[in-house]
């Protein structure tokens, strides 16, 4: 198991606190959880707690951001993109101001807290907001990346990171291209199309289909908006059926985001893994994703149904 | 007394604020759309603002070490559109397009088009956070601009005002002076029956705030609020106003359907030519 992306996120903003003299870090009362704690050590001039209050921690960066500096806000992504929505909305992406919201602890796998704190829905939210960016990264590698590219891209970006560690998927060698899909393996008869930790999974998952005598194509959409049409398209064209996976839920996030493209564009068969419009529970994060569909027999499973239904 | 305003300045603020209250009458009427109630309670605090203190220049709009303002009740766009067209920001003639496709003059002010308008707000609630974000900025670069607000007595039901209190209090934010334009009225009646902000200068003082309460329609008051807040060290400064809404059209005065109402074509001739009495 590598680095929870979290981890990685408060690394790189350590590192970059020197190169970008006007990062300015806010975060809400759980810098140790969202790791921003690494840059307060490193740069308490630059570091401010705005305390239980996201709505003011939306709304502050977005003062800073307007007056020149680069703000970076941390809390769990349940309270970045659900509590602050409309902060986000109306002061930070109407004005387009450089805020870069990296929103830690989302999805299913916080564990034992339970539904109140499982975000499955801030990709949708954050991805419906004109002039937002929303990445999701796959692991450490990307994060560092992700994070590094949010600096110096000028714009609002929504960043979003899980508390568990993630499998590594990618080696020093990587680089990051906003926008771009990572084709992670090739294949003929379908496309599993993964975001985030589910990335990973996704790789499991092909790897066993080959044992059945599937191969699939897997690519990596890291950035959710602007979605990298030409790829998914492509996938459509080359392979004939496509798999999304995500640990959000299916309305709304990747899996929706890929259907737009696809019924646009090149209509074939697709088949969605996530949380199927429900809410989660309290579970070991493991636990969670065994009851909520999102192991690599799920993908499977729907790559089997996938290919099933090609004309 | 701190300081004062001069006579000549006394005039021409005087005469500046009755152009800009003429201009909000006229563009709301052109736009058939708007709230002239709460733009013009505020008025005078914008005029004594932009024409007795802000350091702005229209021709350096996005300077750096510029003074800053958030109209947080963005609803009363007009007085501030009207105001940055009496400073030179925007030409008169544009002052009419309010509210109407194309125009950089949305009913609410949008930052990205229009010089000398700092934040983007409407949204009830946001701005004296955005201030905040400002004022911290200042201190952390350690300029010597300082940040204005304009916050509705409604707009206090609001809670993110009472986050961003805390917050600008605790990080000692003594370049920021906010105002509370008290007309106490909102859409629905008078704040104080619809959903009581009351008492408000004793809550600003329990969060740690400089309180200073005046008539928002006296610009000696105004301006010796601005510059007293000038000289505290370490609090924030909320200036509580006491205000009329429709504040200098007899029949706009204290009535509640004016809050987002726009006069008729001809109402506006017969209050034009009333203020010219």
């Amino acid at each position: 198991m590598g680095k929870a992306t979290r981890e990685a996120y408060g690394e790189a903003l350590r590192e970059l606190g020197a190169r970008f003299k006007d990062i300015i870090v806010l975060d809400a009362d759980l810098s140790k959880s969202t790791k921003t704690n690494l840059f307060a050590k490193e740069y308490p001039n630059r570091f401010f707690n705005v305390g239980i209050a996201e709505q003011n921690l939306v709304g502050t960066a977005a003062g800073l951001a307007a007056a020149g500096k680069i703000p970076f806000v941390s809390t769990f992504a349940i309270f970045a993109s659900g509590r602050a929505f409309e902060q986000i909305r109306n002061s930070v992406c109407y004005p387009k101001l450089n805020v870069k919201i990296a929103a830690t602890h989302a999805g299913l796998t916080v564990g034992e807290d339970g539904a109140t704190h499982q975000a499955i829905e801030d990709i949708s939210l954050m991805r419906t907001i004109p002039n937002m960016t929303v990445i999701v990264p796959a692991d450490a590698t990307e994060t560092h990346q992700a994070v590094t590219f949010a600096a110096q891209y000028k714009g609002p970006v929504y960043i979003r990171l899980g508390r568990m560690g993630a499998p590594d998927v990618f080696g020093g060698d990587y680089e990051f291209c906003h926008g771009k899909a990572v084709q992670l393996a090739e294949g003929n008869d379908l496309t599993i199309i993964a975001t985030g930790m589910m990335v990973a999974t996704a790789r499991r998952a092909a790897d066993e289909l080959t044992q059945a005598g599937l191969s699939a194509r897997v690519l990596n959409i890291h950035t959710i908006k602007p979605i990298d049409v030409a790829a998914i398209v492509a996938a459509a064209n080359d392979t004939g059926a496509i798999v999304t996976c995500e640990e959000h839920s299916i309305i709304g996030g990747l899996g929706s985001a890929v259907a737009e493209v696809l019924v646009e564009n090149a209509p074939v068969p697709l088949e969605r893994v996530g949380v199927l419009d429900v809410f989660g529970e309290s579970g070991t994060p493991d636990a969670l994703l065994a009851k909520y569909n999102l192991t690599v027999a799920d993908i499977v499973r729907a790559a089997k149904r996938v290919v099933s239904r090609k004309k | 007394m701190v300081a004062q305003l001069t006579p000549a300045k006394l005039t021409e603020l005087n005469e500046r604020a009755q152009a800009v209250r003429r201009n909000i009458v006229a563009m709301i009427t052109e736009a058939q759309s708007g709230h002239p109630g709460g733009s013009l309670s505020a008025a005078d605090i914008l005029v004594t603002l932009y024409f007795a203190e802000m350091r702005v220049d229209p021709h350096s709009p996005q300077d750096a070490d510029r003074d800053r303002f958030v109209l947080s009740k963005g609803h009363a766009a007009p007085v501030l559109y009207a105001t940055l067209a009496e400073k030179g920001f925007l030409p008169h003639s544009e002052l009419l397009t309010l509210r109407k496709i194309d125009s950089r003059l949305q009913g609410h002010p949008d930052m990205k088009g229009i010089p000398g308008v700092d934040m983007s707000t409407g949204s009830l609630g946001q701005g004296l956070s955005a201030a905040n974000g400002m004022a911290l900025a200042g201190k952390i670069d350690e300029r010597d601009y300082r940040v204005y607000a304009l916050l509705g007595d409604g707009e206090l039901e609001e809670g993110q005002n009472w986050e961003a209190a805390m917050f600008a209090a605790h990080y000692k934010l003594d370049n920021l002076t906010v105002f509370v334009d008290n007309n106490g009225l909102q859409i629905d009646g008078p704040v104080a029956d619809v959903m009581s902000p009351l008492p408000i200068p004793e809550k600003w003082r329990a969060f740690g705030w400089n309180v200073i309460e005046i008539d928002g329609h006296d610009y000696d008051a105004i301006y010796q609020a601005i510059q007293t807040a000038k000289t505290v060290k370490g609090r924030p400064t909320m200036v509580v106003a006491a205000t009329v809404k429709g504040k200098g059209v007899c029949r706009m005065e204290n009535m509640v359907d004016w809050h987002g109402k726009a006069p008729s074509h001809e109402e506006c001739t017969l209050i034009l030519s009333e203020m010219d009495d």
